[in-house]
């Protein structure tokens, strides 16, 4: 056996720093306390490197197929002989995938963030955030069973509002903050409904005992519980909406627009490369248990994912919010990682999906990151998120320029670039299992490439608007984070994924379908150039066709109205007709009984404190009074 | 023996002031009057150990001693409470039971 014991070095890390810089950070200069989180992040990062590549290479595990270890264990909380809740690190080639993934993008915002943060009130604050929830997300992915991933599932929900709301003193911050959270408990509510049935049919929370093909949960007997599905089947669809939740899937998607309140480097760390596809990291996690005890679930997973994508794509065509295009198109992106898990079968090359999936989300979260840490240069730059005020921004933002066009390549998925492999992966994956899924992602991928280089051809070229100051390149710390995530956009598709990471642990032979690769490369090619030629000079053509669209490009505009649709159904039905009669129950039932007996000892005790008043005059009156009743009582009435 | 006046009326006589002196101490407010009902009650009392004494058992003494006893104590006993008047009026500036009642709330 191997020791991996330092692994447990990787979370407990970013967790002093939080500490160190949370409780003394207000002492120290803002640029030192920057400094500390990044070394930090930074030793975890090289720890996660030597992990992924003793893992993957030096320990020679691929032989015998990768297994997953569980590095250290300790019993944290004993309830009965039987029931122990465990802390400890787990390391299999999902983790150890997402350890990099982890580590490099969060090392990379805190490099950006120095700079982009710069003069920012409450700068060693953003810090101590930023560690809390590196902590948070690397607790997640090295979790050894399902009640600790809920525990950093929860703390990465905290770290979330935190920095969505940092900047405390805007109003629309704060709401996005309350929104993000609620929603997200909302469907953590149905992780915790999907654990505690699980669990209570299989005794166990253990990851390793949970998806092995021979353990309780795969092995339970099915038949029809409720409405014609298995207890598994509902227990797996309860854990994926806490997923959908986390993941912005339709229809809890709702949050993650909002969320681009936040400053733009938590937008790439947590709402584009790591915290949202926690969700996709759980259904992989319980990928065995999906894929061979609950076929139904991962259907509804597989569909759920397609419907966000194609949703979150329609909608991305229309916003001129830049971070809110990218916010649509990480919903859409996270949508195929969902289908692509959906569509898999379990072992050996039926394992395409799952392998295209954690490809796809390895590879997505180098080149989204990419796109919002641009996204924040040039917002650094023009002081305004929307792109109505951008074009013709490349002469001035030459890097930002290079590295975000490079981005738009990869996400458009043009070969040779990273994204061409993993979406062909996906697409190849849905091919062989379903027909339609297959025809909603190719028609994603169109739309995928038309609105990326609507936002690229809207920053960069277009126009050339008239600034109050010249724009001017971010400074060095930012644009090498830049340069260092680009060189991963372009490079990472070469990495031998279907030989590391696969959903039984054995490496398969993949190679590229170019029946399916070409006709999607092509449709890419479509979208980019139907932006070209809307959008590389200034023309009229867009809003006629805006125009021939008609009501549908007004709905899409307002995101087919679906927070109205939320308000709806919450203030105007769950407000009206439960909450409201509960709140009247509460006030004029439950608080009335207490007031009233408030109320009537109060009375009472008014009625009779006259008899207590201490004037011993009036009580000799009431004895004198007394003894003469009862004298003449006894001698007249006996 | 005398025999002229009859023992009821001295009973009369001693009830009276008892009532008198209860009805005195129970609706004044002045503290020196309250001192002269109870002052009242007592020589009832005594009133009334003396005429029995006199009329049921004309040849023991314990009666008159009694009320010697009570006339004594009730000498002592006034001393002492003008005494505590006196001091309460220093403190108050007035004598009324109803303004006494720092020491009640």
């Amino acid at each position: 056996m191997v020791d991996y014991t330092y692994t447990l070095l990787i979370p407990l890390i970013p967790f002093v720093f939080f500490l160190l810089i949370g409780l003394t950070g207000h002492k120290m200069k803002p640029i030192i306390s920057g400094l500390i989180g990044t070394v930090g992040l930074g030793i975890a990062a090289i720890l996660s490197y030597l992990t992924a590549i003793r893992y993957f290479w030096t320990d020679h595990l691929a032989e015998t197929g990768f297994k997953s270890i569980k590095a250290v264990e300790v019993t944290w909380l004993h309830l009965t002989d039987k029931l122990t809740i465990n802390l400890g690190v787990l390391i299999d080639p999902i983790s150890v995938m997402m350890l990099v993934v982890i580590t490099t993008v969060s090392l990379m915002v805190h490099i950006y963030s120095i700079g982009y943060m710069k003069g920012e009130r409450g700068f060693h604050r953003f810090f101590a955030f930023l560690s809390l929830f590196s902590f948070s997300m690397l607790g997640l992915v090295l979790a050894t069973n399902i009640f600790q991933m809920y525990i950093f599932w929860e703390l990465v929900g905290v770290s979330s509002f935190l920095l969505i709301g940092f900047y405390y003193e805007k109003p629309s911050a704060v709401a996005a903050s309350k929104k993000a959270f609620i929603v997200t408990r909302f469907a953590d509510l149905g992780f915790l409904i999907g654990i505690l049935i699980l669990s209570f049919n299989t005794g166990t929370f253990d990851f390793q005992l949970l998806t092995s093909p021979t353990g309780p949960a795969i092995t339970m007997p099915g038949g029809a519980a409720f409405m014609g599905l298995s207890v598994l089947t509902w227990s797996m669809i309860f854990i994926f909406m806490g997923g959908a939740g986390k993941s912005a899937m339709f229809p809890l998607h709702i949050w993650l627009p909002d969320a681009m309140e936040g400053p733009t480097p938590v937008s790439a760390l947590i709402h584009a490369a790591t915290m949202v596809v926690a969700g996709v990291y759980l259904v992989a996690r319980l990928f065995p248990i999906y894929a061979l005890g609950a076929p139904i679930a991962l259907n509804v997973v597989a569909w759920v994912g397609g419907i966000s994508s194609l949703f979150a794509a329609i909608i991305a065509c229309t916003q001129t919010d830049i971070k809110r295009v990218l916010a649509y198109s990480t919903m859409s992106q996270i949508g195929y990682m969902m289908l692509a898990l959906g569509v898999s079968g379990y072992g050996g090359h039926d394992g395409l999906g799952f392998m295209a999936s954690n490809f796809h989300l390895f590879t997505h979260a180098m080149f989204k990151a990419l796109l919002f840490l641009g996204a924040g240069a040039v917002i650094h730059a023009v002081h305004s998120n929307d792109m109505k005020d951008m074009g013709g921004l490349r002469k001035y933002l030459p890097i930002t320029h290079i590295t975000f066009l490079i981005a738009c390549i990869t996400i458009a998925g043009i070969p040779p670039l990273s994204g061409f492999f993993s979406k062909d992966e996906i697409m190849v994956a849905a091919w062989h299992h379903n027909k339609i899924l297959f025809s909603i992602e190719f028609l994603v991928a169109g739309l995928t490439a038309f609105y990326m280089f609507r936002l690229y051809y809207s920053i960069f070229w277009g126009k050339a608007t008239h600034y109050h100051h010249t724009p001017h390149e971010a400074p060095y710390v930012m644009t090498i984070p830049l340069m260092v995530l680009a060189f991963g956009s372009v490079f990472a598709g070469f990495l031998p994924f279907h030989a590391l990471v696969t959903s039984d642990g054995m490496p398969f032979e993949a190679h590229i379908d170019w029946s399916i690769a070409i006709p999607s490369v092509l449709i890419g090619l479509v979208g980019i150039a139907i932006a070209t030629m809307l959008y590389f000079k200034v023309s009229v053509l867009p809003d006629k066709v805006a125009g021939n669209f008609g009501s549908f490009y007004k709905w899409a505009y307002h995101k087919f109205y679906m927070d109205e649709v939320y308000l709806f159904v919450t203030k105007k039905i769950i407000f009206r007709y439960i909450s409201e009669p509960v709140a009247w129950f509460d006030r004029h039932v439950v608080d009335a009984t207490m007031v009233g007996l408030a109320t009537t000892t109060e009375k009472t005790s008014h009625l009779i404190k006259g008899m207590q008043s201490g004037r011993i005059q009036q009580y000799g009156y009431v004895f004198v009074t007394g003894a003469i009743a009862l004298v003449l009582l006894f001698v007249y009435l006996w | 023996m005398t025999g002229t006046i009859p023992l009821q009326y001295f009973l009369v006589i001693s009830t009276l002031m008892f009532f008198i002196g209860i009805y005195g101490f129970l609706t004044r407010k002045n503290l020196i009057t309250m001192l002269m009902s109870i002052e009242l009650i007592l020589n009832s009392v005594n009133i009334n150990f003396v005429v029995f004494n006199r009329y049921l058992y004309p040849q023991n003494l314990q009666g008159h001693f009694f009320s010697l006893i009570i006339i004594a104590i009730a000498a002592a006993e006034a001393a002492v409470a003008i005494a505590i008047i006196i001091n309460i009026y220093r403190n108050f500036r007035s004598i009324d039971v109803d303004n006494v009642d720092e020491m009640k709330f």
